[in-house]
C-alpha cells in the first residue's frame, strides 16, 4: 500500500509544496494557517493533505490564533506548523515568545515577501532576518533555517520539526517568496531513510517530574495535555515546576537556561555548506536565495582565475560564530549577498571581528540578486586588498 | 462546600485533589468574586465526572486567568486574549480532552474579541467561562467592553463614554450551543450550569457578575463586596429562556440573569470529519505543476 505521509519519489515540485512534504514526513499532523502571499500554497497544499492522514488542518480567523493554536496542539501531542509571510509574521512574534518561554516545539514557516508593512506582496524579500531572531520581546536564543530551493525546503523542514523537539523550541523556517514558488526536482526518499526525532518523554514518576527540570542538555523532558502529570504552564516567568516566580532569581534562572539549551548545543544545531573554503581569498557568506546567486558568482570568480569561496547557511540562527572567525582571519574579504538593507551582514561583521572588510551586497527587494551583481563585488574586494 | 471531618493529622486542603494547594496564598483581593467562581468551577468538574488527567483548563492574561495557576489540572496560562485559539489547538490535536476556559471580560471580549466570535462559530467543543467583573481589575481598573455607560474606572475617570456589549447576545449569536448568566450570588445555578455546559457537546458560555471592590466598587461608590453581593440579590431577575437580547446588564433597574440558550449543534470535529470523506475531485489548477517521475516512465500528477 502507497505511503500516504511519505510520498516518495521524484517530482516537480514548488518549494510551498515541498515544505508541506517534508512537513508531513516529519510526522506533522496538525496546521493552523492563514492565507497570504506567497505562503498560501502551504496553507492550501495543507487542507488537502493532512486530512488524509488523520491529520487536522483549520484556517484561522488571523496569524495571531494560528499561532497560538499550533501551540495548544504541541501540549495536545501532535507536530504542529503554521505558515505566513511578513504582516503575519508580525502578529505572530507575541506567540513566538510564548512558545519560546514555555518550550513548546512546534514549527514556522515565513515565506519571506518585501517589506516593510505590505511591502510587495508577489515579491522576494530576506528583511525579516532579524525580526526572527530578535521580533518577540524579552531576551532569548532562537533556531532558524534558510531553505534555498524546493529540495531545501523539503529537508529542511523535517530538520526544522527534529530541532523543534530536540531542543524544545518553535523553529523557523526563513524561506522567501522566490524559493517558495519555483518548481524545481525534488527527491522524497523513503520514510526509513527519514530521520525523525521524536518528544522526550518523562522518566520519573508523575509525583517527581518537574516539567522544567532540564537534562544534562539543558532541555527538559516534555509530559503532554492528559498525559496524568498535571503540568502548570505559563508564560510567566517560571521555575523548574512550571510555576510563577516574581523574583529576579527565578527570571536569572529560567531565561539562562532559555538562552544555554541553544548556545550550549550551538554546534550540533549549526550547518553550514562550504564550498572552496580551503585556499579561499574572498568567501561569499550567503542564505536563502540569494545563496544561489552567490554560487554562481563564485563559479564564475573562480574561471576568471579568483580563489572566491562560499559558506552557505543553513542554520542562520544561531550564527556559525566559529566559523565566521576562523575564516574572516585568513581571507582577504567576506561578502554578504542579501535582499534587505543589511541584516545578517551585520552579524557577519561582528564575527569577522575586524579581521577582514566586510562587504554588503544590498537589494531592497521585488527581484533576486544577480550573481553578476555579487561578481563585480568579489571582483573589487580582491583588488581593494592589492 | 463543607470541610471534611478534621483529621488528626496534617489537615488537608478539601479540595486538594484540585487545588495546587501548594500554590496558596492566591493574589486575587479580599471580596474579589473569583474565588467563588473558582470554587464553582471545581465543584462542576468533580460533579461532571470527567478524568481528571484528561480535562485541561487554558486561560489567557488577567485576574480570572491566574485561576489555571491554582487547579491541578493540566493547566495553561497563556498570552493575553488567546485562551480560544490555543484551547482550539489543544482540543483539536487530543479530542479526549475536556478542555475548559477560564477569562475575563476585557481578555475574552476585548483583545480576544475576534476569537471569540470564531471559536464559537466553528462550535469547538469547549466550556469558556467569563468572570465578568465590569473593568480590568489585574491592571487596576480600566473600563472594559462590560463597564456600564457613566460608570468610573482609571481611564474613564470623567464616566465611560462607551455602551457596554451583552455577552450572552453575542455568545448567542456567534453560535454558542449553550449560554448562561449568574452572579457571583448564584452559587448552586452556576455550578450547575458549569456542569450542564461541560456536558454537552459544542462551545458553552457561562459568564458571572462578580464584585472587585478593589478597582470598580471602589471609584462607584458600590461598597464593600458584600455591599455589591447585596445589590445583586436585590437586582437580580432569573429569567430561562428568553432571547440574551433582551436581557442586557442594566444596573439602572433589573440584572437578567439565567440560562438563555441550550441547543445542539454539529462541533467542527464532527463537521471536519464529514467533509473529510469527501471526494475533491478535478480541481485543474491547483497542483498540476506537481508531476511525479515515475520509474516506469510514466507521469503521475497528483
Amino acid at each position: 500500500m502507497a505511503d500516504k505521509a511519505v510520498l516518495t519519489g521524484t517530482y516537480f515540485m514548488n518549494g510551498d509544496y515541498a515544505c508541506c512534504e517534508g512537513a508531513l514526513a516529519a510526522g506533522c499532523r496538525f496546521f493552523a494557517g492563514y492565507p497570504i502571499t506567497p505562503a498560501t500554497e502551504i496553507t492550501e497544499r495543507m487542507s488537502r493533505r493532512l486530512p488524509e492522514l488523520g491529520g487536522i488542518f483549520i484556517q484561522m480567523e488571523d496569524e495571531i490564533a494560528s499561532m497560538a493554536a499550533i501551540l495548544g496542539a504541541s501540549w495536545g501531542g501532535v507536530k504542529a506548523m503554521t505558515s505566513t509571510s511578513g504582516p503575519g509574521f508580525s502578529l505572530m512574534m507575541e506567540n513566538i515568545g510564548l512558545g519560546i518561554c514555555t518550550e513548546t516545539p512546534c514549527v514556522i514557516c515565513n515565506v519571506q515577501r518585501a517589506g516593510p508593512s505590505t511591502g510587495l506582496p508577489t515579491l522576494v524579500g530576506q528583511g525579516d532576518m532579524m525580526q526572527a531572531r530578535w521580533g518577540s520581546h524579552g531576551h532569548y536564543e532562537v533556531i532558524a533555517l534558510a531553505p534555498s530551493s524546493p529540495q531545501e525546503m523539503f529537508d529542511l523542514t523535517i530538520r526544522a520539526f527534529n530541532l523543534s523537539e530536540q531542543y524544545r523550541i518553535p523553529v523557523m523556517i526563513m524561506a522567501d517568496e522566490v524559493v517558495g514558488h519555483m518548481n524545481e526536482r525534488v527527491v522524497i526518499p523513503r520514510r526509513e531513510e527519514i530521520e525523525i526525532v521524536g518528544r522526550r518523554k518523562p522518566k520519573v514518576p508523575k509525583r517527581d517530574y518537574l516539567p522544567y527540570h532540564p537534562d544534562p542538555d539543558g532541555v527538559a523532558p516534555m509530559a503532554n495535555c492528559g498525559d496524568g502529570y498535571r503540568i502548570h504552564i505559563t508564560g510567566l516567568t517560571h521555575d523548574e515546576r512550571g510555576y510563577p516566580g516574581m523574583d529576579e532569581a527565578t527570571q536569572a534562572q529560567m531565561v539562562n537556561r532559555l538562552i544555554q539549551k541553544i548556545a550550549g548545543n550551538r554546534d550540533k544545531i549549526i550547518r553550514t555548506e562550504n564550498v572552496y573554503l580551503d585556499d579561499a581569498d574572498v568567501v561569499v557568506v550567503a542564505y536563502g536565495i540569494s545563496a544561489r546567486s552567490a554560487r554562481q558568482a563564485v563559479r564564475d570568480a573562480r574561471s576568471g582565475g579568483i580563489r572566491a569561496g562560499l559558506i552557505k547557511l543553513e542554520t542562520v540562527w544561531p550564527f556559525p560564530e566559529t566559523l565566521i572567525r576562523d575564516v574572516a582571519a585568513r581571507v582577504r574579504a567576506l561578502i554578504m549577498p542579501e535582499i534587505n538593507a543589511g541584516q545578517m551582514v551585520l552579524e557577519l561583521q561582528r564575527c569577522a571581528g575586524g579581521a577582514c572588510p566586510v562587504h554588503l551586497v544590498s537589494h531592497f527587494g521585488g527581484s533576486i540578486i544577480h550573481p553578476s551583481t555579487i561578481l563585480s563585488v568579489i571582483k573589487d574586494a580582491i583588488k581593494g586588498r592589492k | 462546600m463543607k470541610t471534611k471531618k478534621a483529621e488528626k493529622t496534617v489537615p488537608e486542603h478539601p479540595m486538594e485533589e484540585l487545588i495546587r494547594s501548594e500554590r496558596l496564598p492566591h493574589i486575587w483581593c479580599a471580596g474579589c468574586g473569583i474565588g467563588t467562581v473558582f470554587g464553582s468551577v471545581m465543584a462542576a468538574i468533580q460533579k461532571s465526572g470527567y478524568d481528571l488527567d484528561k480535562t485541561a483548563i487554558v486561560s489567557g492574561i488577567g485576574c480570572t486567568a491566574r485561576m489555571a495557576g491554582y487547579i491541578r489540572l493540566d493547566s495553561f496560562h497563556t498570552t493575553h486574549g488567546r485562551a480560544l485559539p490555543f484551547a482550539t489547538g489543544l482540543k483539536l490535536a487530543n479530542p479526549e480532552l475536556k478542555v475548559l476556559v477560564v477569562s475575563g471580560d476585557g481578555d475574552l471580549l476585548a483583545i480576544g474579541g475576534n476569537h471569540f466570535i470564531h471559536t464559537a462559530r466553528r462550535n469547538i467543543d469547549i466550556t469558556v467561562i467569563c468572570v465578568n467583573n465590569l473593568n480590568y481589575g489585574m491592571t487596576g481598573g480600566q473600563l472594559a467592553p462590560s463597564t456600564p455607560f457613566g460608570a468610573k474606572t482609571t481611564t474613564s475617570a470623567s464616566g465611560c463614554p462607551e455602551e457596554p456589549f451583552n455577552f450572552c447576545y453575542l455568545a448567542s449569536a456567534c453560535g454558542a450551543i449553550y449560554v448562561a448568566r449568574w452572579t457571583s450570588l448564584h452559587i448552586r445555578r452556576l455550578t450547575n450550569s458549569i456542569t450542564e455546559a461541560m456536558q454537552k457537546r459544542g462551545f458553552g458560555f457561562v459568564e458571572i457578575l462578580t464584585p472587585c471592590p478593589t478597582s470598580f466598587g471602589r471609584r462607584n461608590k458600590i461598597g464593600t463586596a458584600l455591599e455589591t453581593l447585596k445589590f445583586y440579590h436585590e437586582r437580580s431577575v432569573i429569567r430561562n429562556d428568553i432571547d440574551p437580547k433582551e436581557a442586557p446588564i442594566d444596573f439602572g433597574s433589573n440584572i437578567v440573569v439565567g440560562k438563555f440558550v441550550d441547543t445542539e449543534r454539529p462541533t467542527f470535529l464532527d463537521n471536519y470529519q464529514l467533509s473529510c470523506k469527501n471526494q475533491i475531485g478535478d480541481w485543474p489548477d491547483f497542483e498540476g505543476t506537481m508531476v511525479q517521475e515515475n520509474q516506469t516512465g510514466r507521469q503521475d500528477i497528483l
